[in-house]
């Protein structure tokens, strides 16, 4: 697997703008007209992702964040969810390089193959942000009125959470 | 929904800062919050115009929609609402691949596409289809088969063993997928289809 990935994008690199060439494209062109539509999304997307961003900045840097996941520590203790892992539970649908940051010092801290450093790694690679994919895809097509999609995307999220939990209990514990 | 969750992470963060005494980290975090956006955009930016770039060959090449009719049948019987022809689906086909061989910042950009391409179906256009949430919803809980960003972590933590949580993370995810999709369907049903 690993081996693949490393050669997945230099093969694209080549084999795209070979095949334009061999269909008689004017391939760097093509290639130039499609790169300027990356600049006119990045430019679209920037005020949804700033004011998700900035919201969770504020509720980070001022210990409310800290706070609520001590407040709920001893009902996720109950569930045998160690109480380091916890933050990162609640940061990772919110903010991915806060997550990661979480992840790292958990895996430093309590150790990498410790049952709070296999957990955290697990929950840290099998969820993604959701707010941060929301921002970004329906912000760069101007939707603001998102429906059940939050509803949708956290449910998922926590049901990941909590299948990780198990599925470590099960196989480190 | 949004609306109410932002302005409560804001509100909390404020009125705790002051409560206590922290009311000058919660204004240093925004500012800062607010530049780091900038950077990232840049960030992402290079890598969008990349693939963008060579999308665009792809697709003046026809390889695009050859790789929208290679679409299994069941990613587009998750779309029922999206015409079978409709170009949306190379760039949902190739926004999943990439997902799944963990090229993020090439899944970003086709998805963005995809987004596009449904966006021309949506009578409403501030409001989400349920076709939409349903891509959103395949990227927020995407099977992750290598990740690699935790294995670096572990590697530099001198784990005995930095891959052991490979199976374990694929298991997890899949399930999330899976649970995702089943509940987007019934949310679907539940508010009566477009």
């Amino acid at each position: 697997m690993g081996s693949i990935t490393l050669y997945i994008v230099p093969a694209i690199l080549v084999l795209v703008p070979l095949l334009g060439l061999l269909k008689k494209l004017p391939v760097y062109e093509l290639f130039v007209t499609g790169a300027a539509e990356g600049l006119r999304m990045s430019v679209q997307i920037l005020p949804y992702l700033l004011a998700v961003l900035v919201g969770v900045a504020v509720f980070r840097a001022s210990g409310a964040f800290n706070a609520i996941a001590d407040l709920i520590a001893p009902l996720t203790n109950l569930l045998g969810i160690p109480a380091d892992v916890l933050p990162l539970m609640l940061m990772r649908p919110l903010s991915g390089s806060g997550a990661l940051a979480i992840a790292a010092d958990i895996i430093n801290t309590s150790g990498p193959d410790s049952f709070t450093g296999l957990l955290a790694s697990v929950l840290q690679g099998s969820t993604d942000t959701t707010f941060y994919i929301l921002s970004v895809y329906f912000g760069a097509i101007g939707i603001t009125r998102y429906r059940y999609a939050l509803r949708v995307g956290l449910t998922a999220d926590l049901i990941s959470m909590l299948a990780s939990c198990v599925i470590c209990h099960l196989l480190f514990a | 929904m949004l609306d109410w969750i932002w302005f409560l992470l804001l509100a909390i963060g404020v009125v705790y800062g002051i409560a206590t005494g922290n009311v000058n980290a919660v204004t240093e975090a925004a500012f800062a919050a607010a530049n780091n956006t900038v950077v990232l955009i840049l960030e992402i930016c290079g890598l969008m115009c990349l693939w963008l770039g060579l999308l665009k060959i792809a697709e003046a090449s026809g390889l695009v929609a050859k790789l929208g009719k290679l679409l299994s049948p069941l990613i587009r019987r998750l779309f029922p609402d999206v015409p079978a022809s409709h170009p949306a689906f190379s760039f949902i086909m190739m926004n999943a691949a990439a997902n799944l061989l963990g090229l993020g910042n090439a899944a970003t950009p086709f998805g963005i596409k995809a987004m596009e391409q449904l966006q021309t179906l949506n009578p409403r256009k501030d409001t989400a289809t349920p076709a939409m949430i349903t891509l959103l919803v395949m990227n927020t809980s995407c099977i992750t088969l290598l990740p690699t960003m935790v294995i670096s972590l572990r590697v530099s933590a001198n784990s005995a063993d930095p891959t052991a949580i490979i199976g374990a993370t694929v298991l997890a995810s899949s399930i999330g997928l899976l649970c995702a999709l089943l509940l987007d369907s019934l949310m679907r049903k539940k508010q009566g289809g477009a």
